[in-house]
């Protein structure tokens, strides 16, 4: 096996153009179990944890470029401002030790239709920035998964950042696990409300061969809300449209039975929990409604 | 290949590494750290916590090549580096998280206690008086079979007073 440690990203770029077949390695949280357990063997690794550039946030009025190997403890800590949905994923993720190495361009790169990040990246619509000698390509999130554990990577690509607009409405997180910390999703949701556009976009995890969007739930809602004139009114929504859309939500999915669970109870967890965070980000676009805190029902925070 | 990196203040170098091998791996077979243990090998049970530049870490997922040049700090280290920490010249005594874990009875096989003994160590440094809410936290990605927590949740509070009164 070669160990490659490139000390900055042009030469990162050179060496994955040079070794297409190297695995890239950052936090280790994925690729270092495998190594463990004798399931992967590379020919090449290549250690990105040396490179700056990739553990640097750049915020503009209009994007926050987030490094790939930014890692979620920082997310959580300084980004709960403008990427709120991400940061309360982020702080879902494994336990201190795992966020402090994990990050989010390991979640894109490993592409488990599992992992934490990627709902919520979906519902603020993110793009990967992903590069190579070639040239830099700005991949929509939702293009970016190919397949169970594949993405839209070309061989000499790496993952340099994703961007993504500072929140402008409320966003909310939901996961489903059997305990608090150190937990795999059995399935995870995510919603954001954007304002300026008059959208409303949704991410779902763990129950589908890749993470996905629920768009003829994201359209009945968006139309719903604009029709109705809530977007300037703020007014309640009736509970029916939060139970439409939480079954549209569920219609999204193809998931399957496994050792976390069934695909029926996967989509029923989806309808719960689209129900639910669309009724904490409404309570959030309302300034001075009344939060709604029943036993089971509280947000993450 | 060679690794060269600093364990408790100690420059090291290890030979014949190989490049899929972890820090732990590293640390316990090679540099004859056995202090931080070796159990789930993912990342799941935080037995082999250390720090990395500061950073509490698993060192079974940290590649040994990727530590090349960088600070660890292991259980063995702890006593030293918080009595640096703390400025107090005595030598051959426990830190404070050490003390606390073995007064409140935290221990018992001890198979864990090495990773939260550094988890703790972190914990208390950055946040000297945590709230009982921010102690589960901060230890949620070590596990112990034995105790129940109640007794290592005893010993982090006792630490932490401990400090307070100092």
């Amino acid at each position: 096996m070669e160990f490659l440690r490139p000390a900055g990203w042009e030469e990162a770029l050179a060496a994955k153009a040079e070794h297409p077949d190297a695995v890239p390695l950052a936090g280790g949280t994925d690729i270092m179990v495998e190594l463990n357990f004798g399931r992967r063997r590379p020919r090449t690794l290549l250690d990105l944890s040396a490179i700056s550039e990739l553990h640097a946030v750049e915020r503009t009025p209009s994007a926050v470029r987030l490094g790939a190997a930014v890692p979620y403890t920082r997310i959580v800590e300084d980004l709960a401002d403008v990427l709120p949905g991400l940061a309360m994923a982020s702080r879902t993720v494994g336990s201190p030790q795992i966020r402090n190495r994990g990050s989010v361009g390991g979640n894109l790169g490993s592409a488990s239709p599992a992992g934490d990040a990627h709902p919520a990246l979906l519902a603020a619509g993110a793009t990967v920035e992903a590069e190579s000698v070639r040239g830099t390509r700005h991949i929509p999130v939702e293009e970016f998964y190919t397949g169970v554990k594949r993405n839209a990577l070309a061989e000499d690509e790496l993952i340099r950042a994703v961007r993504v607009r500072p929140a402008a409405g409320p966003q909310q997180f939901s996961k489903v696990g059997t305990r608090n910390a150190m937990t795999i999703a059995v399935c995870a949701f995510a919603l954001a409300l954007h304002p300026g556009s008059r959208t409303v976009r949704s991410g779902i995890g763990s129950a589908a061969p890749t993470p996905v969007r629920a768009p003829e739930a994201e359209e009945f809602l968006g139309r719903v809300l604009d029709e109705g004139g809530y977007w300037e009114s703020g007014e309640p929504v009736p509970p029916l449209v939060a139970e439409e859309f939480a079954s549209l939500c569920a219609a999204a999915c193809d998931p399957i039975d496994d050792v976390r669970g069934s695909a029926a109870y996967r989509r029923h967890a989806v309808r719960v929990m689209a129900q639910r965070t669309w009724e904490w980000a409404w309570a959030g676009y309302r300034p001075g409604a009344a939060r709604n805190d029943d036993e089971g029902g509280a947000a993450c925070v | 290949m060679r690794v060269t990196f600093t364990v408790n203040g100690r420059r090291c170098e290890a030979d014949d590494v190989w490049e899929g091998e972890s820090l732990l791996y590293v640390l316990r077979e090679r540099l004859g750290l056995p202090g931080s243990k070796n159990a789930c090998e993912q990342g799941e049970c935080g037995s082999c916590t250390v720090r990395l530049d500061g950073t509490p870490v698993c060192a079974c997922l940290v590649a040994a090549g990727q530590a090349e040049g960088s600070e660890v700090l292991t259980v063995e280290g702890l006593a030293d580096f918080a009595r640096q920490r703390s400025g107090e010249p005595e030598p051959d005594q426990l830190s404070p998280v050490q003390e606390a874990f073995n007064r409140a009875g935290a221990v018992q096989c001890g198979f864990c206690t090495p990773g939260l003994l550094v988890a703790a160590d972190e914990l208390l440094e950055r946040n000297p008086l945590p709230s009982d809410a921010e102690i589960r936290e901060a230890l949620a990605g070590n596990l112990c079979r034995c105790t129940g927590y109640e007794k290592i949740l005893d010993a982090v509070r006792l630490a932490a007073r401990g400090a307070g009164e100092e």
